[in-house]
């Protein structure tokens, strides 16, 4: 045998069973108990600890204010939201208090008028509702409900009143074409406005041999038949394609 | 009145045929409402035993798969969810570490998408400039907690990881910090901590699903927008939430297998 | 910042760092697998680099490491990929790969290359060096017909299992960018591919350089044989390289996935010095006009004859243009990755800092501490033959050969 190869052997066995050894003593104990990864981490990041204490907590001691807040428009609107983390207060409720929000900043950061906010979620313009005025002054926040009901759609329904202002139907009045019954200002999802049916409804105004000359107007017979008129034009913008 | 107000299962764009009724049929609809809908609702409260807190409370991995239902239909933008994972995680206040964020979309109608999220949604949306919009919304984003997840296949050490639940961790005292993994994830989900410089993401809030609490961002949501529970659970509001909506994921042609489920997810959402 | 990036995505992850390692290691893999040239494929005229290509495929090899660690947000940690790597990992395949390719087939060639030599060498050497030398051998000082061949198949059987190894080197690193599917810049089939034929042409071209720059260094003569086949098979690397850039490029637009508009922009306005000027135009059009023109590639003696000198200039600046741009493209790889958001929808912007360990003046350090290694390499292993040991050395001494025939 060449004189090579016992000494290269030995050096690399030397580097082999150096890996061995600290493959041994460097691999923490617990990896590979539970899958390629060190299972004592799950008690670390498992120990860490709450800032939130979930409203079940606050119901101990706050039962009231709750079952009012769960009876009313707020029952999604848990007490942390604007209470801020309540896991200090819950450990040591005597010395550390939540904070009270008693302006208008917490509220218009949900209510604020946004045209990405889904239609029918209830929003203001800050600037123009009661101005100044702290919002809990007229709407309790454990139970919101409006102290006078909307007198106009437009308090719910912003986008489409916004909308409906710069289009050729502005000076028509929501209940124009829809029959909204008086409970539905206080009960929108459960009862609802009524909306057109048929094409003879626009065609009260849109058909040929309306005496108002300012309407366009169209063959209800052949005007884009077979469907009805909405399918194509937004009532609230009519404007055409 | 115990109408249910936001009632989970409908969406707003489906109203009655005939939505005149007569008070006693309004009324038994209603009961009937608020039976249906009270244990979904008041469920809330009920949590803790919902989430399988053992009496004796040791907590057991092997008995839950966890999962999250995202209704962006329902999202207003407040943010409270950013800024509550903020404060529960503490995640560095700065404005580009996020463990969960919210995107607006602005789509116009010469189909031009805008999106955007100043500091993940906390500082507010500044207001619209496009006059011609057709669609806008805002849809939450989070770690998707895949279950095929591109993230624990690339990390070379094995320190970051999916439990027996179905959460996606990281263990801060094993990462090398090499980043591979936030490469790795298509969500930009994941970022590294500028302090502990190792790989940090959503942990679904881990150390409070042991003790039979929900993610900080699902407790503050004021609007319900988000689903916390059992992907594989047969009674609980997440499973209403697969069975009455239709449920995309996001980047689905990637076969990350996410469990975090959009309802009515619009085309235009990466 | 245009456009809508993930919040996220702000910092770019993978920095300057990261560009130069898969520079450094395409070196080496290309400077050996010019080595193996000579040794496997008995191309005479390159006998004369050869010596010195293992050892700079040994220098750039031993930086290879560094910009990876000082990288690391924890570098101390970085044995953890020896003890528990995971499988399913690209990246955990480089500790052992790198191991292997460093112990069993760089280290290895090179002691079975130089054995004869260092043996000879101790026997005249005085002070330390006789010490290094000695040691080096390993006490294997056995100079034997039977001993001399043995280190002769040895280190073929070396070369030949080294040639795929030195693929495995860089192709994996190709594929820990290739397999990304979150990716749509790096996620391609042709990654390893395009990276192994970009490392073969910047390893030949480094190889030219160095050779070249110690040759005059030292008041020798060129050997224009060498310089010619050199030139030759960096010719020919450069057309496939280019071919397959060019037919991802072309893929990639035939395709037109979701990503390509976004790409574009970035390729237009972020990229556009790094790609199209120092990448394509500079790093691959330019040196491949010179070279079709002067080296033997295409035509015995090339379509332009030149004075010897000015035949080396042009194979300098050639192989200098070349590096340029073979790091463009590993800059245009891994930063251009991340130069656009995951959404599709915006861009960003990368600014290197000038100091800080990932700053400008980290990497410039890195790339030139190599060269310092080639230095000490070259003393105690110097790659010449007028310091190669006379006696048990029965060499045909041509006029002009600077370099010891093997063997």
């Amino acid at each position: 045998m060449p004189q090579q190869v016992p000494r290269l052997v030995f050096v690399f066995a030397v580097a082999v069973l150096a890996l061995v050894i600290a493959r041994w003593y460097l691999v923490p104990d617990t990896f590979g108990d539970i899958g390629h990864y060190r299972a004592a981490a799950l008690d670390s990041i498992a120990a860490r600890p709450m800032k939130y204490a979930g409203h079940q907590q606050c119901t101990i001691c706050h039962g009231p204010i709750q079952e009012a807040r769960l009876a009313s428009n707020h029952k999604g609107v848990r007490c942390e939201v604007c209470h801020g983390p309540a896991a200090a207060h819950i450990a040591n409720p005597m010395e550390v208090k939540p904070s009270i929000p008693r302006g208008r900043d917490q509220c218009i950061l949900c209510h604020a008028f946004d045209p990405s906010r889904p239609t029918g979620f209830p929003q203001i313009d800050p600037v123009a509702h009661s101005p100044l005025v702290p919002c809990k002054d007229c709407h309790d926040p454990h139970a919101p409900e409006p102290p006078v009901v909307p007198e106009s759609c437009a308090a719910c329904h912003g986008e489409i009143a916004r909308q409906k202002s710069v289009s050729h139907h502005a000076s028509l009045d929501c209940e124009v074409c829809h029959v909204a019954p008086v409970t539905h200002k206080t009960n929108p999802r459960s009862v609802r406005p009524s909306k057109p049916t048929n094409r003879s409804f626009c065609g009260g105004c849109h058909a040929i041999g309306d005496p108002r000359a300012a309407i366009p107007q169209i063959d209800l017979q052949t005007h884009g038949q077979p469907y009805t008129c909405w399918q194509c034009h937004y009532p609230h913008h009519p404007e055409a394609p | 009145m115990s109408t249910a107000r936001f009632d989970p299962g409908s969406s707003r764009s489906d109203p009655p045929a005939s939505p005149v009724l007569d008070r006693r049929q309004f009324l038994g609809e209603a009961a009937a409402g608020a039976c249906a809908a009270a244990p979904f609702l008041l469920g809330v409260v009920r949590l803790p035993t919902a989430f399988g807190q053992q009496p004796d409370g040791v907590y057991d991995a092997s008995e839950h798969y966890y999962g999250m239902g995202v209704d962006p239909g329902r999202c207003i933008g407040c943010a409270r969810c950013v800024a509550a994972c903020k404060t529960e995680n503490d995640v560095p206040a700065e404005p580009h570490y996020f463990n969960t964020w919210i995107e607006r979309y602005v789509i116009t109608e010469d189909d031009d998408v805008g999106v955007d999220s100043p500091n993940g949604g906390l500082d507010g949306f500044p207001p619209l400039t496009r006059t011609n919009v057709e669609r806008t919304f805002f849809v939450p984003k989070l770690c998707n907690q895949c279950d095929n997840p591109p993230c624990v296949q690339v990390c070379p050490v094995g320190a970051t990881f999916m439990t027996e639940d179905g959460v996606v961790l990281v263990d801060d005292d094993y990462c090398i910090g090499c980043r591979y993994c936030i490469q790795a994830c298509p969500y930009g989900a994941r970022y590294l901590h500028p302090e502990t410089h190792v790989a940090a993401k959503c942990t679904f809030c881990y150390h409070r699903l042991v003790r039979g609490q929900v993610p900080a961002c699902v407790e503050v949501c004021p609007t319900g927008a988000r689903i916390f529970g059992e992907v594989r659970g047969r009674a609980t509001p997440l499973a209403r939430f697969m069975r009455f909506n239709q449920i995309q994921v996001l980047k689905p042609h990637l076969n990350t297998a996410p469990k975090v489920l959009y309802a009515n997810l619009d085309g235009e959402v990466r | 910042m245009q456009g809508y990036i993930y919040p996220n995505e702000f910092e770019l992850q993978w920095s300057l760092l990261i560009v130069l390692y898969p520079y450094l290691t395409g070196l080496v893999a290309g400077a050996f697998i010019l080595a193996s040239l000579e040794r496997v494929f008995n191309v005479k005229e390159v006998q004369p680099t050869y010596r010195l290509a293992l050892l700079t495929a040994l220098a750039f090899l031993l930086v290879a490491p560094l910009p990876l660690l000082a990288h690391l947000g924890h570098p101390l940690r970085s044995y953890e990929i020896f003890l528990t790597p995971n499988r399913k990992s690209a990246m955990a395949m480089f500790g052992f790969v790198y191991a292997w390719y460093l112990a069993v087939v760089l280290l290895l060639e090179v002691w079975f290359d130089y054995r004869k030599d260092l043996v000879l060498w101790a026997r005249n050497d005085r002070g330390v060096m006789r010490w290094i030398r000695y040691a080096l051998t390993l006490g294997a000082t056995d100079l034997s017909e039977r001993s001399l061949r043995f280190d002769e198949r040895a280190g073929r059987v070396i070369t030949i299992v080294g040639i795929p190894s030195a693929f495995l080197l860089h192709g994996y690193v190709g594929f820990i960018f290739g397999s990304i599917k979150a990716n749509p810049w790096w996620s391609s089939v042709l990654m390893p591919v395009v990276f192994l034929f970009s490392a073969i042409v910047s390893g030949i071209a480094l190889v030219l350089v160095i050779y070249m720059l110690t040759t005059m260094f030292r008041w020798r003569k060129v050997d224009m044989a060498c310089m010619d086949k050199l030139a030759q098979f960096l010719f020919y690397a450069i057309v496939v390289d280019f071919s397959l850039e060019a037919l991802d490029f072309i893929h990639r637009l035939y395709e037109a996935e979701e990503s390509i508009q976004i790409l574009s922009q970035m390729v237009e306005s972020r990229l556009f010095l790094s790609l199209i000027v120092l990448q394509f135009l500079m790093g691959t059009i330019i040196p491949l006009i010179m070279l079709a023109l002067v080296s033997p590639g295409l035509r015995k003696g090339g379509f332009v004859r030149l004075p010897p000198e000015l035949k080396h200039l042009t194979y300098l600046v050639a192989a200098v243009l070349i590096q340029i741009g073979i790091f463009s493209i590993r800059w245009n790889v891994v930063i251009g990755g991340q130069l656009f958001s995951k959404s599709l929808r915006g861009l960003t912007v990368y600014k290197v800092q000038l100091f800080g360990i990932e700053g400008l003046a980290m990497s410039v350090a890195l790339l030139l501490l190599p060269f310092v290694i080639l230095w000490a390499l070259v003393k105690i292993l110097p790659p010449w033959m007028d310091e190669a040991p006379g006696e048990a050395t029965p060499a045909a001494e041509e006029p002009g050969a600077a370099f010891p025939p093997r063997g």
